[in-house]
């Protein structure tokens, strides 16, 4: 009843081909864009915004750009996390060398820096597919893990990378003295405008042939699209997005990180925010982001908040385990990730309350 | 020629010197060492074959990517360890480890196999990880977060070394019984395991199973009971491997990324490949310990890391299906 | 399609039920008493050398509390909040415990410790990383909220130099000698090197390091031929959690001489020699502790806590290395208190009020004595500006089953490594903008 598109007539192309062609679709972005810039940091406690909001942001930056290359392109990665660590790295690096570099330049440029590496670790996808690729790919995860380790002047000859202290327009805005307040508004005001960026990405002409590309390289070769620098492109884009979700991981969250947090693991757990929140998806990138980032914390506030009497370790053992559980049981339920699941509640809404 | 030139020469010299001339001569002045660094390239290679095996021999048959594979090595080891630890005799420990890993694998096939049949490869891939998960949380809370020391004594594996070749060398070549036994006991495994793909009945449906598992299941060869035969396989090679590398340090859940090295041989080797599984092993655990030993110097210590991958990689560049894959043919 | 509906319901409700939990429920205070959060890993691949740790603390604090009833009448409330040895799960566990009051962590992780030091200046809450964490921090000048008492890594290195000058008959004797390194291939195993390297430098002794990746730490063979072939003089190590045993066993296989193997004081529990056993006999391991349970305190905890309900310890783990480490830690935490009500009163202290006590402790032998720790460790007597405070280091010998003390405490070369110490907080302080001066202002 309230979610129905009868009478919304669309007079023109330009309309018909609207980021959000449906009324309510516009009005529930606005809600959520209204939630996200003001009521979240006006009642958020610092907790709240510190460790979940912006780590779900800066997750859902690096989600968008795997779905962008395994989602849209077909080609699956596990080399996010050493892409990530590229941006970390060359932002700090950058930082530290050019301290007059504004911030918003050094983010992207350690993005651009990211994409180039990613290039360079996307040639072998001409020639190899599938879970061949996926091996392939953790040559990056590893071959860049090592270099960070091995090499003194990525680090500066310290322990760590540090996110040094910035401001923008007179604030604050990162290290550690910075106020959450200040940090979430970076984050959110990146993801905003990487989000838009991606989602008209994958509308326009260069998201249909990473599709075709992805539904089949040889069909899609033969109406023209070419396969190399389509793929490539997907490559920085997507190594673009994941070298400054690192970067801003380093800066917004860490403040001082050793390098080899970005890791394999690191790659897993983006990989997973794709496929639950949904392979293609946009809007599945934040729904796994925020799932692959709340349960855990969820999990591990569950025995305190019923009361249950169990060690720490038997704890952290169960969250394990319902963590595996609950991956399984959504790839189960639903293969094709939250997304669809939403897709689903959408389509029974257009005919609720009067289902067939 | 200037300052400058000049240093960049040498360097450069030094830098290809170091890539292409001081580890043959290294080789030529210290046989002894090279003998050495060969037999442990060798035994490394049939640790990770031997980890490779269990991804091969699942993918095969059900085109599923295990990523679970090196926690299962974990808990079978595990098991094993703490079956004797309570002091059940050894040769008993490790039937009921069998016995466990079969009943694991009925566990997965139901639960998580089944439900999801025909999904495409990656979201099976997911779903082990979610495996992965899970078993080293459940691993953790049955056998406790410690490494456990591997009783060899109660398994009756040797653990001294011999001292070979003393006569001729500066310094006798060490041949460590552990890698003998490894070696023995894993080359009769694989050729069990071959005699029971080719020349058994069960083995037979499996590989039909694996070349079409539509035509197979046409004939009546049973999907669900193939998937259990194959994951139950994969956990009797994950109980020897488990113990094997356990023998080296400690039975414990660090051990899991271990199996992370086997990738690159299953790249190597063909992801369907039991020979492949085997060969591949071994070029990367000798092409590895080489590199990491000998070019040291110009590279840094730690390449074996990834070293690995990148013979894979070049390889694959000219054998996109690796060394025994199937050949890849793609009809629009 | 029911079940479709349920798991987007339940998914939903999740996130929104953590929404409001991490927005509104972690505001919430500790009840009465002292709260000291602590960060464990009972679980994960370094669990071996967390759970005696967090066992010896949680032990000591539960004894203060039964015994005592608490530190002058205030009770300790503990909670340990479960790492995993993870540097992100160890940041949020310090964001979520720290505004219930907190007055001390303890991360015993490197990484965590350097993801906190940052966040200390504004929260004014101090970290006693004892033994670990970042050497350059013991210069309180610059890192105020931070305390590595009673010893660094930098100290530990010029120790185990001088035990080799002294084995080989004169620091001027270690010309032309090699001394290897295998570490962990990390930001805590590199900690030693600087310190060596000037050492090397001094001294004409050549320096090699055998870097161990923490990944494959349980495959160190190619490291222990490469150990081989060069036959150095002698060998530190800086290893930690499963690296370390593998590491012992690596020495036997290649009959590297036993007597002239020394690990940092995180590679000598039990645990990483006891598999080697018999043929470890010789191994040698720095401490700044005592080992073994001959103290009156440890029948204090065999009375009150040990074994009953609350300890998670099994008695064969008392005594051992980490165990008393962890103790240790808890005795500095509770002395700092203790210290810190002397002067602000019999009431839950705040966090600036425990770095007043941390930089005023006393650990005399009087003090030492009347804990029941009479001898366990070298007085303490920590400044503002040195965050050490004591300095020396003994060196512990394993006989086949268990450690003994081998020599007597050894000064450390302060006048080399106090200037690198200052010279490297310099350092970070001009890149990360932090003031020089805490002490004279």
């Amino acid at each position: 009843m309230l979610y129905r598109e009868a009478g919304q007539f669309k007079t023109n192309y330009v309309a018909d081909q609207a980021i959000f062609p449906i009324r309510q679709d516009r009005i529930g972005m606005a809600i959520v864009l209204l939630f996200a810039w003001v009521i979240i940091p006006a009642f958020g406690t610092d907790y709240f915004l510190e460790i979940i909001m912006i780590n779900f942001l800066f997750f859902s930056l690096a989600a968008i750009g795997l779905n962008i290359l395994t989602g849209y392109t077909g080609l699956i990665s596990l080399g996010t996390g050493g892409f990530m660590a590229v941006g970390a790295v060359a932002s700090y690096k950058l930082a530290v060398i050019f301290p007059d570099l504004n911030i918003i330049l050094v983010f992207l440029l350690s993005g651009l820096i990211a994409a180039a590496v990613g290039i360079v670790f996307g040639l072998p996808s001409l020639r190899i597919k599938g879970f061949y690729l996926a091996v392939a790919t953790l040559a990056a995860q590893f071959f860049l893990d090592w270099l960070f380790l091995r090499f003194d002047w990525f680090t500066n000859s310290s322990t760590a990378i540090e996110g040094v202290p910035k401001t923008l327009f007179g604030f604050l805005v990162t290290g550690p003295d910075a106020s959450p307040f200040a940090k979430y508004y970076v984050a959110l005001g990146f993801v905003t405008v990487f989000a838009l960026i991606a989602k008209n990405l994958v509308r326009s002409a260069i998201g249909r042939a990473w599709m075709a590309i992805r539904d089949m390289d040889i069909a899609a070769e033969i109406i023209g699209i070419r396969p190399l620098p389509t793929k490539l492109l997907a490559f920085a884009i997507s190594a673009f997005y994941s070298g400054v979700a690192g970067s801003l991981m380093l800066f917004l969250f860490y403040d001082s990180a050793e390098p080899d947090l970005f890791d394999i693991n690191l790659s897993f757990k983006v990989l997973f925010m794709v496929i639950i929140g949904g392979l293609g998806s946009i809007l599945g990138s934040f729904m796994g982001a925020a799932f692959i980032v709340m349960i855990p914390i969820l999990l591990t506030l569950a025995p305190d908040l019923l009361g249950l009497p169990i060690s720490s370790d038997l704890a952290k053992h169960l969250e394990f385990m319902i963590f595996g559980a609950l991956i399984i049981f959504f790839l189960i339920v639903e293969p094709n990730g939250l997304a669809r699941l939403w897709q689903i509640t959408k389509e029974k809404l257009r005919l609720w309350p009067f289902p067939y | 020629m200037d300052g400058t030139a000049f240093e960049f020469f040498s360097i450069a010299s030094g830098f290809l010197g170091g890539l292409f001339v001081d580890p043959f001569i290294a080789f030529v002045d210290r046989p002894d060492k090279l003998i050495q660094i060969v037999s442990q390239g060798l035994s490394a290679g049939i640790m990770y074959s031997l980890v490779a095996l269990g991804f091969v021999v699942i993918f095969k048959a059900s085109g599923v990517f295990n990523f679970a594979q090196g926690i299962m090595v974990v808990f079978a080891g595990l098991t094993v360890v703490s079956l004797i630890e309570i002091g059940v005799p050894a040769i008993f420990a490790i039937l009921l480890a069998i016995v466990v890993m079969g009943a694991m694998a009925v566990a997965i096939e139901r639960v998580v196999l089944r439900p999801l049949v025909n999904q495409p490869g990656i979201i099976l891939f997911m779903a082990t990880i979610g495996l992965a998960f899970f078993l080293e949380g459940f691993g953790q809370t049955i056998f406790g977060a410690d490494p456990k020391p591997v009783p060899i004594d109660a398994l009756g594996i040797p653990d001294d070394k011999f001292r070979v070749l003393g006569d001729f060398f500066r310094k006798p070549v060490r041949i460590y019984q552990l890698d003998l036994t490894a070696l023995i006991a894993g080359g009769l495994m694989v050729a069990a395991i071959i005699l029971f793909l080719n020349r058994t009945k069960i083995g037979r449906a499996l590989r039909a199973v694996a070349d079409d598992n539509q035509a197979a299941l046409s004939v009546g060869i049973p999907l669900p009971f193939i998937w259990v035969v194959v994951w139950t396989l994969s956990g009797l090679v994950a109980i020897f491997a488990g113990v094997m590398w356990g023998a080296q340090s400690q039975a414990g859940f660090s051990l899991a990324v271990i199996a992370l090295k086997a990738l690159p041989v299953l790249i190597l080797g063909g992801f369907t490949s039991v020979p492949g599984a085997i060969l591949g092993g071994i070029i990367i655990g000798v092409t590895e310990k080489l590199a990491e030993f000998y070019w040291r110097g110009v590279l840094g210590d730690g390449v074996e890391q990834w070293i690995g991958y990148v013979i894979a990689l070049i390889i694959l560049l000219f054998r996109p299906q690796g060394l025994f894959g199937e050949k890849i043919i793609e009809r629009v | 399609m029911t079940v479709k509906r349920f798991t987007l319901a339940a998914a939903v409700a999740a996130v929104a039920g953590t929404t409001a939990l991490g927005g509104f429920l972690t505001t919430a205070h500790a009840e009465d008493g002292i709260y000291v959060p602590l960060l464990t890993y009972r679980t994960g691949a370094f669990a071996d050398s967390g759970t005696p740790i967090a066992n010896g603390m949680s032990d000591y604090f539960a004894l203060l509390n039964k015994r005592d009833g608490g530190i002058n009448g205030v009770k300790l409330v503990v909670e340990e909040c479960e790492t995993g040895y993870k540097t992100d799960v160890g940041v949020e566990c310090y964001e979520r415990t720290k505004t219930k009051g907190a007055v001390v962590y303890n991360p015993y992780s490197t990484g965590i410790t350097n993801a906190i030091i940052p966040k200390t200046n504004g929260d004014k809450i101090p970290v006693l990383s004892m033994g670990y964490g970042l050497t350059p921090a013991a210069d309180g000048n610059v890192f105020p909220w931070v305390f590595n008492l009673p010893t660094t890594y930098w100290s530990q290195a010029s120790v185990f130099v001088k035990y080799v000058g002294d084995q080989e008959g004169g620091l001027d004797k270690l010309k032309g000698k090699t001394i290897g390194l295998i570490h962990l291939d990390h930001p805590y195993g590199k900690e030693p090197i600087p310190t060596l390297e000037a050492l090397a430098e001094t001294h004409g002794f050549d320096f090699v390091t055998y870097p161990v990746p923490p990944k494959t730490m349980q495959d160190q063979r190619s490291t222990w031929e490469k150990i081989d072939s060069d036959e150095p003089d002698w060998l530190f190590m800086w290893g930690w959690g499963a690296m370390n045993p593998t590491a012992v066993k690596g020495a036997v296989d290649v009959d590297f001489p036993m007597d002239r193997f020394i690990g940092v004081w995180w590679s000598g529990n039990e645990s990483d020699v006891r598999d080697a056993g018999k043929k470890a006999t010789g191994y040698l391991a720095g401490d700044f502790h005592g080992v073994g349970d001959g103290w009156p305190v440890f029948d204090a905890l065999r009375e009150h806590v040990i074994g009953k309900d609350g300890s998670q310890t099994p008695e064969s783990m008392v005594g051992e290395t980490l165990y008393n480490r962890g103790l240790f830690n808890a005795v500095v935490v509770g002395e700092a208190i203790r210290t810190a009500m002397g002067k602000y009163g019999d009431r839950p202290i705040t966090g600036e009020e425990m770095r007043w006590g941390l930089e005023n402790i006393v650990l005399d032998k009087a003090r030492l004595d009347a804990l029941g720790l009479a001898g366990f460790t070298n007085p303490i007597n920590v400044t503002c500006a040195d965050h050490e405070g004591s300095h020396p280091v003994y060196l512990k010998k394993w006989d086949g089953d268990k450690w003994e003390k081998s020599t007597d405490w050894i000064e450390p070369m302060k006048d080399v490594v106090r200037p690198l110490i200052e010279e490297e907080a310099a350092k970070i302080a001009a890149e990360r903008g932090l003031a020089t001066n805490a002490c004279s202002s």
